[in-house]
């Protein structure tokens, strides 16, 4: 310890090299936030052609012409925004019951395969959700389902004109019923994750109070967990918007706006799976962007809304998370 | 109170009974097409699959380009996002409990994690295939590392606030610079929660198909030139599943076998090396 | 209460004040800690005794709400300014933690990680001697030289309590803080750190919070006594326990309270 001065040219490099360290991860940090800009910068550039030619009038028109250069987005927004709406008709009560079965019923030997059996099945490519409904789901869905949802539902009142149509097996309500699919694994998993948290002390003493599983679950488990549920709802969300193979294969590709469920679509996704790198002409190319602008502003408003209203529960609750 | 108790019970039972049912709803369909997805693919995974090169329609071919150039965009992917999603997550766990660059950048980051990956596609096009004028594997990699980027924040951060404060209190308390504590201690004792998150991050992107639509594209023939168009399996999935002839259909449910088994083995290995370093400790 | 007759102060607090964000959790605190004997803090939960124990080495800093106003001198410089060198008063001022921590790495690199930072081995015999002095002092030698590449983690409690305190001595420190380092502890092994103590004291300056009467009373000369915030008493740990000047200190002592 006599050496004092060489302590301190040591202290002064350590200084010095903390804040180098501080620096670069700041930097890295910086990075991101400069990446959002740089996203939207970029994709307002690429779809100016188009925001010049069509206006607002591109949001509310169906009009999709490569010959005549006219374009309107009005057909893949509802298309995404439908068949989003029908995944989590489907996957919200599924992925629910998924996981309290897995968190509360299943027996024990039983839960950890079948556990990391959803989670592996979050990790599957969406191509191969694509794949198998196109070649599998599809003709199996036009033959055994669409006959009697043309029969039974398409001649109700009401929402009768949403059921009814060819059965061609592809169309809005099999893309969304192949999203629920895909997205239930994931929905489901985040579920049973935050249900796991919940303290066993607090379940006990519902259950010491003579309550009964469902009563434990509905009332404790829920209302506790209700930030992480809504969380993973959301994201699950996030990803049925934006996803695209598992949709592409399966929508039909037609801009047509029908009120038909039956029919073909088009999401947004899909459109520029399938259009973008066929697409010639400037402002084709920049009707294109300008989708994909749309399709990043939706999931953008979604995603915000999910952390300002996890933000105010958890406020209210006084968590902190 | 009869009545009670038995609505009570009734509804319990019928509670259970529809969570049962919703769990064999989600395993039907997720079996079905797993076993589809055997029944098709083994059958076409010969080993010429492994051995010869994308074939036109109507000849024989296998997927060795395509193979090739998924590992080199994957790798590159995550050799660009990796260090970038690792110095960033350490910044919102460690340095970031003052100013508004952390929770500013807790937020986007949370929102990249969840954009579509199409858009993500799209900006790779605008900012770099639109100025050298053609598509390439560099564009492809650049793409899945901006994928890898927030996966990887995601996960570091999360592991590094799960280390106890009192490790870092120990090591501060023996005077050590905060870079040493962050590099030695924190990192070192979060560094298999870390892993596991970078090897998540690449099963994610090697079956990541939409943003290699516009950046790698594809390519028919053998190169391992990554500054020109690059062939991959996602997209050649993409492609030969959607056209009309029959051997590229069967050469897709190969190629969709290859990756989704290449996907859950990572996802496996993962997870495996999660849970042995979590009992060493 | 200011006996300070044969009493050679190391640490001398003069107007400490400390802030959890708004909260003032230690008000006007001035106290002296006796050089080369064993100081102890008591007093109930949230009395501040912890948290002045964080200030003796600015533990407080690794949080950004937390800020402390006042003066420490230690051997005459006032830690607490800014311009004094955080990481050099931590080799001076080493800490003991309530619940082991070592880190995820062998026993000899849990110890040689101090020294190492500090460069106080240039070679690796030097660091070999350093180590297992420490171990030594720290009375865990026997108990793990033939299995130095062990990890930490893998002792029982009392051995990863004694192996941070180790840690601590490694770099030569001349005070030691000990916040409730044996609270995690069974009897057996409590008996043991109490003991280390005990000969520590012949080399350093300790402070020690506790929760417990009966190993204030034991280990310590002498004793400083907290609430809400406030230095109620600070005596000879004899006088304390057995004639106290303040009502409170002799309720809790009593255990009236806390």
């Amino acid at each position: 310890m006599n050496s004092t001065f060489l302590h301190q040219a040591r202290l002064k490099r350590q200084i010095w090299l903390d804040m180098l360290f501080r620096g670069m991860t700041r930097l890295s940090a910086f990075g991101v936030l400069a990446l959002l800009i740089a996203i939207i910068f970029s994709l307002v550039v690429g779809s100016l052609p188009a925001i010049k030619a069509f206006g607002l009038g591109f949001l509310t028109s169906s009009e999709w012409n490569p010959v005549t250069d006219e374009y309107g987005a009005l057909v893949p927004i509802v298309g995404t925004l439908v068949t989003s709406a029908i995944a989590l008709l489907i996957a919200i009560p599924v992925s629910f019951g998924i996981a309290i079965f897995l968190t509360e019923l299943s027996p024990r030997i039983l839960r950890r395969p079948l556990g990391i059996a959803v989670e592996l099945l979050a990790g599957i490519p969406s191509i191969i959700y694509g794949m198998w409904g196109l070649f599998i789901f599809a003709p199996f869905f036009a033959d055994h389902f669409e006959p009697w949802i043309n029969d039974h539902i398409g001649t109700l009142p009401l929402i009768g004109p949403f059921f009814s149509g060819p059965p061609m097996g592809i169309g809005i309500l099999t893309a969304g019923i192949i999203l629920a699919i895909m997205v239930i694994p994931f929905i489901a998993s985040v579920m049973r994750d935050v249900f796991d948290v919940v303290p066993p002390m607090l379940k006990e003493s519902a259950y010491g109070v003579g309550a009964t599983t469902w009563e434990v679950v509905w009332k404790i488990v829920l209302p506790y967990t209700r930030i992480g549920v809504v969380g993973g709802i959301m994201l699950g969300l996030g990803r049925a918007l934006g996803e695209t193979m598992a949709v592409t294969f399966v929508i039909g590709n037609a801009h047509e706006l029908t009120k038909s469920l039956l029919m073909p679509g088009n999401s947004i996704s899909s459109a520029l799976a399938n259009e973008f790198t066929e697409a010639d002409g400037e402002l084709y190319t920049a009707s294109l962007i300008e989708l994909g602008l749309i399709l990043f502003f939706i999931t953008f408003v979604v995603l915000s809304l999910a952390r300002f209203m996890l933000y105010k529960l958890g406020k209210r609750e006084g968590q902190s998370t | 109170m009869l009545t009670l108790y038995t609505r009570r019970r009734i509804a319990n039972v019928v509670g259970l009974l529809v969570s049962i049912l919703a769990m064999g709803f989600g395993l039907f369909w997720l079996c079905w097409i797993l076993w589809t997805l055997l029944s098709h693919g083994l059958p076409a995974l010969t080993p010429m699959v492994f051995t010869h090169m994308t074939p036109p329609p109507g000849s024989d071919g296998g997927l060795l380009n395509a193979i090739m150039g998924t590992m080199i965009m994957s790798v590159l992917g995550t050799l660009i996002g990796t260090p970038i999603g690792i110095l960033a997550g350490t910044y919102l766990a460690e340095f970031g409990q003052r100013g508004w660059l952390a929770p500013v950048t807790r937020f986007i980051n949370d929102i990249l994690l969840s954009a579509p990956s199409i858009v993500i596609g799209l900006f790779v096009y605008e900012i770099y295939v639109v100025h050298v004028k053609h598509f390439s594997g560099w564009a492809g990699a650049l793409a899945l590392a901006i994928i890898v980027i927030p996966i990887v924040i995601r996960t570091t951060e999360n592991m590094l606030r799960l280390v106890p404060n009192t490790l870092r209190e120990a090591a501060a308390a023996l005077g050590a610079p905060q870079w040493k504590i962050i590099n030695f201690v924190t990192l070192r004792a979060a560094r298999a929660g870390i892993i596991t998150g970078v090897m998540l991050a690449i099963a994610r992107i090697s079956g990541e198909t939409a943003p290699l639509l516009f950046t790698a594209l594809n390519n028919q023939f053998w190169s391992s030139d990554i500054n020109q168009p690059l062939a991959n399996l996602p997209v050649v999935i993409f492609q030969f599943a959607m056209s009309p002839y029959e051997d590229w259909q069967k050469l897709a449910w190969a190629g969709a076998l290859l990756i989704t088994l290449s996907v859950l083995t990572l996802n496996i290995l993962a997870r495996v090396l999660f849970r042995q370093s979590a009992t060493t400790h | 209460m200011n006996t300070e007759k044969n009493i050679n102060p190391k640490v001398v607090v003069k107007n400490l004040n400390f802030f959890y964000g708004n909260l003032r959790a230690l008000k006007d605190i001035n106290l002296s800690i006796a050089e080369k004997m064993v100081t102890a803090f008591i007093g109930p939960s949230g009395c501040g005794k912890s948290t002045l124990l964080r200030t003796f080495n600015r533990m407080y800093q690794l949080y950004p709400k937390q800020r402390a106003t006042g003066e420490i001198m230690l051997d005459g410089d006032n830690v607490l300014d800014p311009r004094h060198d955080l990481n050099m008063l931590r080799a001076k001022v080493g800490m003991v933690f309530q619940k082991p921590n070592p880190f995820p790495k062998s026993i000899y690199e849990n110890v040689a990680y101090g020294p190492r930072i500090h460069g106080l081995a240039r070679k690796k015999s030097d660091m070999d001697d350093i180590v297992a002095s420490a171990l030594q002092k720290a009375g865990l030698w026997n108990e793990v030289k033939d299995r130095l590449d062990a990890p930490g983690t893998g002792l029982s409690g009392g051995q990863q309590q004694r192996l941070c305190i180790a840690r601590a001595v490694a770099v030569s420190p001349e005070v030691i803080l000990m916040d409730e380092p044996c609270s995690a502890l069974d009897p057996i092994a409590t008996a043991k750190v109490e003991e280390l103590i005990h000969e520590l004291r012949a080399n350093y300056t300790i402070v020690i919070v506790t929760h417990s009467m009966q190993q204030a009373a034991r280990v310590s000369q002498r004793t400083a006594m907290f609430h809400l915030g406030e230095l109620v008493e600070e005596n000879d740990t004899d006088k304390m326990f057995t004639n106290p000047d303040d009502q409170r200190t002799q309720d809790y002592i009593m255990g009236r309270f806390g």
